[in-house]
């Protein structure tokens, strides 16, 4: 296990008298890639500030190896950050913009050279060094952002939403470079995002956030599939949620338990698998992805217990089938299905009656009360 | 120019109705330039005319150069206007654009009073201006000579600075001054490295823009100085009160060449500063 490198310890932070951050704490290993995800005005961004030095917290310590530098002024702390603006110095070249940090830290002039050069030619843009950045593509001046953030080979780099402003395709490149660079360099990113996507395809730890609290954090995978709370289950993806009550314990051993559960919805009573314990009587909510739920059209089978439903709205994406699905009481639900080669003329009608199963075991089980 | 290649513009009328209207155009254009441009050719074309009242032309001469630069009140005006103009500016480039950076970066509690205040300074008239400086030299005993001139033109230029700068300023991304310091850039070094490159264009021109105020003032000026130190408009004035020397046509004719390379200049730099 690699060692803390960040830690927050029980910081708070107020703007005027809005509380942005209570009693917050952090812990960001040497070498990840770490996350900070959530809607906007969550706090991730004041985090990340905190961080970088640009706002120092009211309480509470920031603890860099083990060091409190809440007070540190920011260009005296050995992290540097990728604005979501660039920021890049128009006055400059591409080569003064890069070796701006270097000049800061009195760095010899022939060092500055070869190491400017070099970030430059990680980043591709060697051949840029003498434009100014207005003569640079957005995608390209991100870069050079990145490229004078490391040459300066901080402890800790910032990303403030830095893709946000490239188009879809540029956004989907930047985020395999980004990790690449991440491990090419061994340097600890700290990433600050709203987009879920992004998250989960390039972090080795996510934090989610909402309202100054951390939800969660945990890996990508561990987020997605087991949720802690219904917030970070809607904010990852889509999800559908459904209440039950657990009405016998069936077995516990030490990975896992198996309880029958009785559905409101639907009325009928399902076994379940979960991981945390609960009790006879115990209210839960029953977490199903889209791409955990299968459907079967009811023509040509009797009425039987499960999710009875009408298909609402087909959604073509490509790779899925997407349909929502009314279910008799109301609840709308999303079924999201891989094409099927040897049905390519697959298809739902409109108010189609179907019936929804789901593939057992890939539930995700929390109490009721967690939300 | 905007203004001039409308005026010009193709017209969709007939072809003799379309010659009728660009001649129309064309004579509306020489009117208005004329008006503007005429009395300053007349007062250029005077100051090398033999005639000493102008009203025919009686041969090219030099002689009132000559004798301008001979009229030591006259050039001694003009270096204390040079010497006030310079140093006004200078200072109230210096103030106006901290000022301007200070509104810029900071917070404080008196920072909108602070930037009403100087647009009171730039509105109110200069007669307003003139008898406030002088009520307070008056009353703080401070002799009316070099000192009080140059306080009162770093004070009329100085709004005039914070404006030009701070509007620039405001241009910047808002990130740029955090990214220095990031990058390891104390507060100092920010301001040096990048705020005062990047705001260049707009010192220059607040810099000149103050110059020409301070150097054609004559109502303020005329209010807060003395005999002891007298400057170049309000020496003209008072010798064209007994009727325009031709001295006076060849100091004009001077003074427009000083402008018109000013005006130049500070185009150049504007310029410049756009294409950044």
């Amino acid at each position: 296990m690699a060692k803390t490198l960040m830690q927050f310890r029980q910081v708070s932070l107020k703007f005027d008298t809005q509380e942005i951050l209570t009693g917050f704490d952090l812990d960001i290993k040497d070498g990840e890639f770490f996350t900070l995800l959530g809607p906007s005005g969550c706090g991730k961004t004041t985090v990340l500030r905190l961080i970088a030095g640009f706002e120092q917290p009211d309480e509470g310590q920031i603890l860099l190896d083990g060091h409190n530098i809440a007070e540190q002024l920011a260009e005296h702390r050995p992290i540097n950050t990728v604005f979501q603006s660039y920021a890049l110095f128009p006055h400059l070249s591409v080569f003064d913009n890069v070796a701006f940090g270097l000049k800061m830290s009195r760095t010899p002039s022939t060092e500055i050279k070869p190491r400017v050069m070099e970030a430059l030619e990680m980043v591709r843009l060697a051949e840029f060094a003498d434009r100014k950045p207005a003569q640079l593509s957005g995608g390209q001046k991100q870069r050079v952002a990145i490229a004078r953030a490391v040459v300066n080979r901080p402890r800790l780099l910032l990303l403030d939403e830095s893709l946000s402003a490239l188009d879809y395709k540029l956004r989907q490149q930047m985020q395999i470079e980004l990790k690449h660079l991440q491990r090419q360099l061994g340097i600890t990113f700290v990433y600050v995002t709203h987009d879920q996507e992004e998250a989960l395809s390039m972090s080795d730890r996510i934090l989610v956030m909402n309202h100054g609290q951390a939800q969660q954090v945990g890996a990508p995978r561990d987020i997605y599939e087991s949720p802690a709370n219904e917030f970070v289950a809607r904010f990852i993806g889509e999800i559908n949620i459904f209440d039950a009550r657990i009405e016998q314990v069936v077995s516990i051993d030490e990975q896992q338990g198996r309880y029958l559960a009785y559905f409101d919805q639907g009325n009928m009573t399902r076994e379940i698998v979960s991981e945390t314990r609960f009790e006879a009587g115990d209210k839960v909510k029953v977490m199903l992805r889209p791409e955990d739920l299968r459907i079967e059209f009811l023509e040509d089978a009797p009425e039987k217990p499960g999710f009875i439903g009408e298909v609402q709205e087909r959604n073509y994406k490509g790779k899925t089938l997407d349909s929502q699905i009314k279910l008799k009481d109301g609840q709308l639900i999303l079924a999201s299905e891989f094409f099927n080669e040897n049905e390519p003329d697959f298809d739902y009608k409109l108010n189609q009656k179907v019936w929804i199963d789901w593939v057992h075991g890939w539930e995700h089980v929390i109490k009721a009360d967690l939300l | 120019m905007i203004a001039i290649s409308n005026l010009m513009g193709p017209s969709k009328e007939g072809k003799g109705s379309a010659r009728w209207a660009k001649a129309g155009q064309w004579l509306f254009l020489g009117a208005i330039f004329f008006y503007l441009y005429a009395p300053i050719a007349v007062l250029v074309v005077n100051s090398f005319n033999q005639s000493k009242y102008g009203h025919n032309w009686k041969g090219f001469t030099w002689k009132w150069y000559e004798k301008l630069l001979n009229n030591q009140n006259l050039m001694d005006a003009f270096w204390h206007s040079i010497a006030i103009g310079l140093l006004a500016a200078t200072f109230a480039t210096l103030l106006g654009t901290l000022m301007a950076y200070a509104l810029y970066r900071y917070n404080f509690t008196l920072k909108r009073v602070t930037s009403g205040m100087l647009f009171v300074v730039m509105m109110s008239p200069d007669i307003v201006l003139a008898i406030t400086f002088l009520v307070i030299f008056m009353a703080l005993g401070i002799h009316l000579g070099f000192w009080s001139l140059l306080i009162a033109h770093i004070t009329f230029c100085l709004p005039f600075v914070v404006i030009t700068v701070y509007a620039r300023l405001n241009d910047f991304d808002g990130n740029l001054i955090e990214a220095a310091r990031d990058l390891g850039a104390s507060e100092a070094r920010t301001f040096f490295t990048v705020v005062m490159p990047m705001s260049m264009p707009a010192i220059v021109s607040g810099w000149l823009l103050s110059f020409t105020l301070s150097l054609d003032d004559v109502i303020v000026s005329s209010f807060v100085t003395g005999p002891s130190y007298e400057i170049l408009p309000i020496r003209v004035f008072s010798m064209v009160r007994v009727g325009v020397s031709p001295e006076v046509n060849a100091l004009a004719t001077g003074l427009l060449i000083l402008s018109v390379v000013l005006v130049v200049v500070a185009q150049l730099i504007l310029r410049k500063g756009k294409s950044q």
